[in-house]
């Protein structure tokens, strides 16, 4: 052979003059507000059959993987538990293996927190999961410190906000070293981890599973979550869904790779997102304005607004002014949420936007609240996706859709061909694993 | 349903029990073969210090292949989150669409507490008081949701009736569980709760909490004391004995032909080995010792273990069972759908519905 040989492109990798193959999942709709359970299409939230259309709907779309969050206490508002919302879910790795009875190369990914579990059975569970479904298991580590969950485990309280993550960190390295205890030849050998948080050694009851180890997914925007990822995760579940926010998250985390070792090419960013689409421009727009007043019922208004002001709201009308009031700090009011931000500044720039447009309550929930991420045409929507991609705001999507179970029916069906004919998505499985689907190497087993 | 019809009937298990295999195949081969079968339930035996992959998580995978048979697995109470274990086995109650089951176990060993970091392992009375009291919780977070707490009003936009959801407020000896539930109450209401009662701490758990008991022992006698005391401790706890099925907990050798039982086996019984009671023999003269046992009143029916995952259980449903179904004995279908439906146990009242009177 003489000359050099023209250069094969990586799978995932683009040819010249191809965008970027993205990467896309299934998100299972949650129990927040973006879900509308009062929708007449709106199906059963437990039922197996619900899970089993939207997996077999993801893997007819050739996703990466499906996903599925968790709960472990459920919300509470006022002191009591929160009605306006779905309320419950079955437990995630349950349901993931039968998922894996159904679907053949759709990657299976749990939420699973590692506050309220230990190493050693965690470890064991998505093991066995990436075993029975051939190499499909993820898991989507979060951490959580806040007593009110505690009180259904017993560990109980808290943990400081730091302390999460190292001993996250922590946990995950010694599911790694589980992972990897056995010999390559299958025969079982003694693992022993001794750190800060955890003290363990034995035998591991199962041999490395068909992708070394399950893909790790970190979910979470702060700077401790980012470095956790960097130094740990294969992909990052993020919030960042506009081009600007999206583009600086995506090149800081990436910058971060460099110091624990790893190429920007071995963690994938995925933006959680959601997508209304219409035959036009303006009938997407239309129909994404009524999702987004089914989202805000003129209790989940007065409630949004509570959770603000701090105060019991019930007495003003939703399709009355804001309150005059001035918001009171008091975390007390909400439990079992993610906060965001600083409340008072947040009803400043309310009650502004009410009062410059003239604005009902429940119209300025709904207009200040998250929109849509993208709203279109299929062929537009096709094309921002894509733009996102190229751009470097995300390596693919984590798709939310607001109705159970048929809420991705119409994407795959719609947008999943066009996204093929630009080139940016598969046109079919290239390999087993989700490992594969989403391009990343097998992790090296540590001696 | 009748108690009195429910006691008589026999009830057949099987453990697919095999030696470290993490591929899903074989399980879901020899759980279909069970359904054939028509086999109230099979089990999956588990612990964190015998290889092997996660039980719960195993039969999980059959829900969807399998269609009417119970699928039960064993899931210690000892190491693990009493709230994560009700909400896993409620969950594959929902995924099997009410064919759940939990065999409930404590994990006494010093290897298995090294595997969590603990010091030492606690004392079998210690784990088996414990059990219960996981047993105890579990039942009551299942209940935490009522039936009916699911209402979708879109008129007053609530999801849920918060006043069918009910804190359990549990403090037990060495944990405490606020709840609700993260899931709805599973279709059986109560998945069914199996103990292996052989030891005497087991067997204080299976009288109050069990709705199946396992008697480890080759001797009718003693598995009729057993049996007898059962019903008495769980009469004694204010429940109906008639509620709790009591299944003779044997490991089946069915050999390699059809030859009679061995000798020194008093005319095909089982006898006792250092593994445990052992019948070995043909499939017919099982079958005659299951309708001996039965009819006698001694257990309400068996559990068996094959010794040859393969070979055994496949003699167990194509020869004994299908013996017994000719004579009349055993079911030929399932008549119902849940597992509950197949041991005719009742579908619990809801302790915290105030609606539905006493229990």
């Amino acid at each position: 052979m003489t000359g050099p040989k023209p250069p094969q492109p990586k799978p995932g990798q683009p040819e010249p003059g191809r965008p970027k193959r993205m990467h896309l999942a299934a998100h299972f709709p949650g129990v927040n507000n973006t879900t509308v359970w009062a929708d007449p299409r709106s199906g059963s939230q437990i039922d197996f059959a619900s899970f089993e259309h939207l997996a077999r709907t993801a893997e007819r779309g050739l996703f990466d993987f499906f996903f599925l969050a968790e709960g472990l206490r459920l919300r509470e508002h006022k002191g009591r538990l929160h009605d306006l919302d779905v309320v419950g879910r079955p437990e995630s790795l349950t349901v993931l293996h039968a998922l894996a009875a159904v679907t053949g190369r759709l990657g299976l990914a749990a939420t699973v927190n590692a506050t309220f579990n230990e190493p050693y059975e965690l470890a064991r569970r998505f093991a066995t999961l990436d075993h029975l479904s051939g190499g499909r298991a993820a898991w989507n580590v979060v951490t959580s410190s806040d007593a009110f969950t505690g009180e259904n485990f017993r560990r109980g309280g808290y943990l400081d906000r730091a302390d999460r993550y190292t001993r996250a960190a922590e946990f995950v390295a010694a599911a790694r070293t589980l992972w990897d205890s056995w010999d390559p030849d299958g025969t079982p050998r003694p693992f022993a981890h001794h750190g800060r948080h955890f003290d363990i050694a034995g035998e591991f009851t199962l041999p490395r599973s068909p992708q070394g180890h399950p893909v790790v997914i970190q979910a979470g925007d702060s700077d401790e979550g980012r470095e956790f990822a960097a130094s740990s995760a294969d992909v990052i579940f993020t919030r960042h869904g506009t081009l600007e926010a999206g583009r600086a998250f995506y090149a800081d985390v990436k910058r971060r790779l460099a110091t624990y070792g790893r190429s920007p090419d071995d963690l994938r960013i995925m933006p959680g997102v959601t997508v209304v689409l219409g035959d036009t421009s303006a009938e997407a727009r239309e129909r994404a304005e009524e999702i987004r007043w089914q989202q805000v019922s003129p209790q989940t208004a007065l409630l949004t607004l509570e959770q603000i002001w701090g105060v019991d709201l019930s007495g003003y009308d939703p399709d009355g002014p804001l309150p005059e009031v001035d918001p009171v700090a008091d975390p007390q009011l909400s439990q079992g949420r993610t906060r965001h931000g600083d409340s008072r500044a947040t009803a400043e720039k309310w009650r502004a936007l009410a009062q410059e447009r003239g604005l009902s309550i429940r119209q300025t929930v709904i207009e200040a609240s998250a929109r849509q991420s993208f709203v279109g045409t299929p062929g537009e929507v096709a094309a921002e996706l894509t733009e996102f991609v190229r751009r470097g705001a995300a390596d693919g999507f984590i798709l939310v859709p607001h109705l159970t179970p048929g809420g991705l029916d119409e994407f795959v069906d719609r947008v999943v061909p066009l996204l093929q004919e630009r080139g940016a998505f598969r046109t079919a499985y290239e390999g087993d694993t989700l490992r594969s689907h989403l391009g990343l190497a097998e992790p090296v087993r540590k001696a | 349903m009748t108690s009195s019809h429910g006691r008589r009937r026999l009830h057949l298990a099987a453990a697919l029990d095999r030696r470290s295999d993490h591929d899903a195949g074989a399980y879901v081969a020899a759980a279909r073969l069970a359904e054939r079968g028509a086999l109230d339930f099979v089990t999956l035996h588990d612990g964190f210090a015998r290889p092997g992959p996660d039980a719960l998580a195993v039969l999980s995978r059959l829900a969807p292949l399998t269609r009417r048979v119970g699928l039960v697995p064993t899931v210690t109470t000892t190491h693990t989150e009493p709230f994560h274990v009700q909400a896993a086995v409620a969950t594959l109650d929902w995924v099997s669409r009410g064919r759940a089951g939990w065999r409930i176990d404590v994990s006494t060993t010093e290897g298995e507490a090294r595997l969590f970091g603990r010091r030492d392992a606690a004392p079998a009375e210690a784990l088996w008081q414990e059990a219960g009291e996981v047993a105890d919780v579990a039942a009551r977070l299942w209940d935490s949701w009522e039936d009916d707490a699911e209402i979708r009003d879109a008129a007053t936009g609530r999801f849920i009736d918060r006043d069918k959801l009910h804190h359990v407020d549990f403090t037990g000896s060495a944990f405490s569980v606020k709840g609700p539930s993260i899931v709805p109450r599973p279709p059986q209401g109560h998945p069914v709760r199996v103990v292996e009662a052989t030891g005497r701490a087991a067997r204080a758990v299976a009288a109050r909490y069990a709705d199946v008991a396992l008697v480890r022992t080759a001797l009718p006698a003693r598995a009729a004391a057993a049996r007898a005391e059962l019903r008495a401790a769980a009469a004694a706890h204010g429940r109906d004995p008639d509620g709790l099925r009591v299944l003779a907990a044997l490991d089946v050798d069915l050999g390699d032909g059809e030859y009679a039982a061995d000798p020194g086996h008093g005319g095909g019984g089982p006898r006792t080995t250092p593994h445990g009671p052992l019948y070995r023999g043909g499939p017919v003269d099982l079958a005659e010792l299951i309708v001996s046992w039965h009819r006698d009143g001694t257990v309400d029916g068996f559990h068996l273990t094959p010794v040859d995952p393969h070979r055994d259980l496949e003699r167990l449903v194509n020869g004994t069972v299908s013996l017994l179904q000719h004579r009349g004995l055993f079911r030929t279908f399932y008549p119902g759908s849940t597992l509950r439906d197949h041991l005719g146990l009742a579908r619990p009242a809801n302790q915290y519905a105030v609606t539905q009177g006493a229990s």
